[in-house]
């Protein structure tokens, strides 16, 4: 092993750094045409008319689409998650159509596509079409959305109602044991709508190709390959076969860009229609308008205690924000990634998770970094720090206390859950032991108590955490209401002169996918790294693939390599015992050779991949080449977990709190590259971080986001936030070839509620008993809850 | 409609006829095809767009075309000098200062100019220099760690 464990540069840095990554919208072909989107700018109204003449006839513009042009069969953009109603009734689906036709249903809703020479013309063009709109009362709080009356999202969703669903343990009982509790701690909060925002803007182009009627699609994507399947076979009914889908180099995703979204659908259908190639990109107040965005819960739970502090139930109740409009995978973020995740580390014995998910008139949500887990997490750990809080006990002792015994999948049995998980393996005692450790706490109490006394608020919060990685497998989330399998596919093709193309179906975005799974191939097959090329994102040279979300990439992508790999080098040893005259089972493979065991007699890899392809002197009966693909579907999810700290003070004059240090301690698993990780922990806690202390989509009353802007909604900027510190234990996924468990999510899912409950903490001990402060805990909202 | 503007771009002089409402940054991508310069907003808040005018980091949303006649400019694909990373590219090769890549490019155009202001900058100070740019990959941690290298580097 030279590579796997070792901080290697990334391969794909200097291209980037030299400003030759290639975006979608950094690609310009012969007789490109721009597309703009004409949207709503308003949440709710009845389209009576719309005008399209003047914009027509403006030089430059080459077609105005609105929604009555659309084929009436193209009904939309599909969900790709079925969730049932407690009843058993299938969710309420409505179309989610490329164009609206009658009813506009969120800001920013797309209800006409111009197309012209150049960008600015389109926009130009689009200032001349007249929408006639009725407007409608709007809803926008995913509770509220459920009371006699209000406004409906879609006239034939009552009580805008898409679903609901329930898990766990029967109500009864989880209500007889809080009843029975020596403790319970109650708390109603909301965990805001917030906005992924990758820095690059959501891009398409869709080109037509007349000589072989083959259609391209040029898009910033995290799965090209479901996006193809999802527009050809439940939208544009196109021959899969006929499309080639590419997500070229993608400047973020989060979640943000697992989905199939209109545009994608109208570049393509469009560019057959006008016979040259169409690029829309979206300029960033469209982004917050339309890409996906996140959370979005309004929640209230109970957790009991017994008189020792083990917790004896948990109960929770949301109602779900889906947004107007069900997107690829919503159903699935506060149902199977949510309710399934409120075992938490805790032995909690009862639990039952209620989930009641409305739409509202209001951007769609679905999966943002985390999905689903951070809502868990925030549930549990802001409960159990309050509990603290409230019995007057140490939190890192309750959680001690409650903390699910070591097990490695192995030697022990995985971990069974009250809300139908199996853990693979976990040790939850070191990675809090590591953080305390770090964040010296002893003494932190004793300056916290100094402080205190001399009128400053100082506050420490916890967050320990587990998440689920790498959903499947496919059988099992087929069942749960999947319209997807989740396997992943690799190829493994030795070129004859020994260097190797890999072709994953995982997709980077910023994860370092070409330098972590070279490392992977050059360590398993004993070659050089600079032999290896990973190859991702382009379906006409992938041969399929699920793309990269839920921190899957390593564990399901990697793992479909490792099987490749495997059936590559037992191929070779085959070719290899026919050169040296021996038998596969008497050679060994080490460091790029084949030796025959206790001989000196060995044979290159260089030597036996050409063989296969001059195969002079072969194998009877064995096919030339060298070229292996694998589906990988992994027997169960992975579980990272770790501990969170956060340490904030509080300026008491204004409430604004300033966040001294972020301790982060992560298990995920074997650990392939550790700046990699490292790095992925570091982004994932500023997203979490910017949840608490900044983030949130403000919708006013007429569902108008009114913050949506880089000027108006706050992300972190590198003086908000301290340098972090990060380290990790590693227990090891039993049932991935590669140990590894994920590491994109986790930073996002653990730190918000350590940053909270620092917060709480402080009030506390300045006296200030608050259960709880909206997020994002801006100092006006820090400081009207100080004022009692 | 058109103006003639003469820059030099690069180290190369340039001469193009543009719109007086287009802004740099569309000068830049569209008509130069130095897509390493990135839109990341419309608001002038997010950076990606930064390059250098006159040796200043600019945003190049902010200014239009057509008021950078006359003026050197130098984008991302001017820094590295005979394929070897400057030391600030290197920097953040070297520290992991980059993830999906986006940002990166005009990041490293304002620790040029940040670095050329404060050749010995405090941690606060970068992370007061960066206040200009969005990074939604790292968190900073390691951009910041980057422009203390490549800072390093150049003192020496």
């Amino acid at each position: 092993m030279t590579y796997i464990g070792k901080p290697i540069k990334r391969i794909e840095d200097d291209r980037f750094l030299k400003g030759l990554g290639k975006y979608t919208d950094d690609i310009k072909l012969p007789g490109m045409t721009y597309a703009y989107i004409l949207r709503s700018p308003y949440a709710h109204a009845k389209i009576n008319g719309i005008d399209i003449a003047a914009a027509k006839a403006h030089p430059g513009v080459l077609a105005v689409y609105v929604g009555s042009d659309i084929p009436e069969a193209v009904a939309g953009v599909p969900c790709g998650w079925q969730v049932n109603f407690k009843n058993g009734d299938i969710m309420k689906e409505p179309p989610h159509p490329l164009l609206v036709r009658t009813k506009v249903r969120h800001v920013g809703d797309g209800v006409a596509m111009i197309i012209a020479e150049d960008r600015a013309t389109a926009k130009d063009a689009a200032d001349l079409i007249d929408v006639d709109y009725d407007v409608l009362d709007a809803v926008v709080d995913p509770q509220k959305a459920t009371a006699a009356g209000a406004p409906l999202v879609h006239d034939d969703v009552p009580n805008n109602i898409a679903f609901d669903w329930e898990l766990g343990n029967p109500k009864e009982e989880v209500a007889a044991a809080l009843a029975s509790a020596a403790h319970v701690t109650e708390l109603s909060f909301v965990n805001q709508k917030v906005i992924p925002n990758a820095i690059e803007p959501r891009a398409a182009i869709g080109i037509h190709d007349a000589a072989y009627d083959k259609y391209t699609l040029y898009t910033s994507t995290q799965n090209p390959h479901l996006i193809r399947l999802l527009m050809c076979a439940f939208v544009l009914g196109l021959p899969e076969h006929k499309v080639r889908v590419v997500g070229p180099d993608v400047g973020g995703g989060f979640g943000s860009k697992i989905f199939h979204y209109t545009e994608e659908a109208l570049v393509i259908w469009a560019s057959k229609k006008i016979g040259r190639p169409i690029k829309w990109t979206a300029e960033r107040s469209e982004s917050f308008m339309t890409d996906a965005h996140g959370r979005d819960h309004v929640t209230t739970a109970k957790m009991g205690f017994d008189a020792d502090g083990k917790i004896v139930a948990l109960q929770s109740n949301t109602y779900a924000g889906m947004g107007a409009y069900l997107s690829s995978f919503a159903p699935a973020v506060p149902t199977y990634l949510h309710g399934t995740l409120l075992q938490g580390l805790y032995t909690t014995p009862k639990i039952n998770v209620d989930v009641t998910a409305t739409f509202t008139n209001t951007t769609a949500v679905d999966a943002y970094r985390g999905a689903g887990r951070p809502e868990a997490t925030y549930l549990l750990e802001r409960l159990i720090d309050l509990a603290a809080l409230e019995m007057k006990v140490d939190p890192a002792a309750l959680r001690r206390k409650n903390f699910i015994p070591a097990f490695d999948g192995v030697e022990q049995e995985g971990y069974v859950t009250q809300v139908a998980l199996q853990y693979d393996s976990g040790n939850y005692h070191p990675v809090l032991d590591k953080a305390l450790e770090m964040v010296g706490y002893e003494d932190f109490r004793k300056e916290q108590a100094a402080a205190a006394a001399n009128g400053k608020l100082m506050g420490i919060g916890f967050s320990t955490y587990i998440e689920a990685c790498g959903i499947a497998p496919s059988a099992v989330v087929g069942a749960l209401g999947a319209r997807a399998g989740l396997f992943e596919s690799a190829q493994v093709q030795v070129q004859p002169t020994g260097k190797v193309t890999v072709y994953t179906g995982s997709h980077s975005h910023g994860q370092g996918h070409e330098t972590t799974f070279a490392q992977v191939v050059a360590d398993k097959m004993g070659i050089p790294m600079e032999d290896v090329e990973i190859v991702h994102g382009d379906s006409d040279s992938v041969a399929f693939g699920m793309g990269t979300y839920g921190s899957r990439s390593l564990a399901v992508g990697g793992s479909a390599i490792v099987k490749s790999i495997e059936k590559v080098l037992e191929k070779g040893a085959k070719i290899a015992a026919h050169l040296l005259e021996s038998s596969p089972e008497d050679l060994e493979y080490a460091e790029g050779k084949w030796t025959v065991k206790g001989t000196d007699k060995s044979v290159a890899f260089g030597d036996v991949s050409l063989t296969a392809y001059v195969p002079h002197n072969y194998p009877e009966g064995l096919e030339p080449g060298m070229d292996f693909s694998s589906f990988y579907d992994p027997a169960n999810f992975t579980y990272p977990f770790g501990c969170h700290i956060a340490i904030v003070e509080i300026d008491p004059e204004t409430g604004k709190v300033d966040l001294k240090r972020f301790i982060a301690v992560d298990d995920v698993g074997n650990v392939i590259n550790p700046m990699i990780v490292d790095g992925q922990i570091h982004g994932g806690l500023a997203q979490g971080i910017g949840q608490a202390l900044f983030e949130e989509a403000m919708y006013d009353e007429t569902g108008q986001l009114i913050n949506g802007s880089y000027m108006d909604y706050t992300m972190p900027r590198a003086d908000d936030l301290p340098s972090f510190e990060v380290d990790r234990t590693v227990t090891p996924c039993p049932h991935n070839p590669l140990g590894v468990k994920g590491a994109g999510e986790a930073g996002c899912i653990g730190s918000t509620p350590a940053v909270v409950n620092a917060v709480i903490d402080a009030l506390w001990k300045g006296g200030h008993e608050v259960k709880d402060i909206r997020m994002p805990m801006t100092p006006e909202r820090v400081w009207t809850a100080m004022q009692g | 409609m058109g103006h003639s503007i003469t820059l030099t771009v690069n180290g190369t002089s340039v001469t193009k006829e543009v719109e007086a409402r287009e802004l740099l940054v569309h000068f830049v991508r569209d008509h130069l095809s130095l897509t390493g310069t990135h839109i990341g907003c419309d608001t002038s808040s997010c950076g990606a767009c930064t390059i250098l005018v006159d040796g200043k980091a600019t945003k190049s949303c902010t200014m239009l075309a057509v008021q950078a006649d006359g003026s050197t400019i130098m984008t991302i694909e001017g820094l590295a000098s005979n394929g070897e990373l400057h030391p600030i590219q290197e920097g953040f090769k070297e520290n992991h200062g980059l993830q999906c890549g986006f940002c990166t490019p005009g990041m490293v155009m304002t620790a040029v100019d940040l670095l050329q202001r404060n050749p010995n900058p405090t941690e606060h100070e970068i992370r007061e220099g960066l206040e200009g740019n969005y990074c939604r990959c790292t968190g900073y941690h390691n951009i910041v760690k980057s422009i203390q290298h490549a800072a390093t580097k150049m003192n020496t």
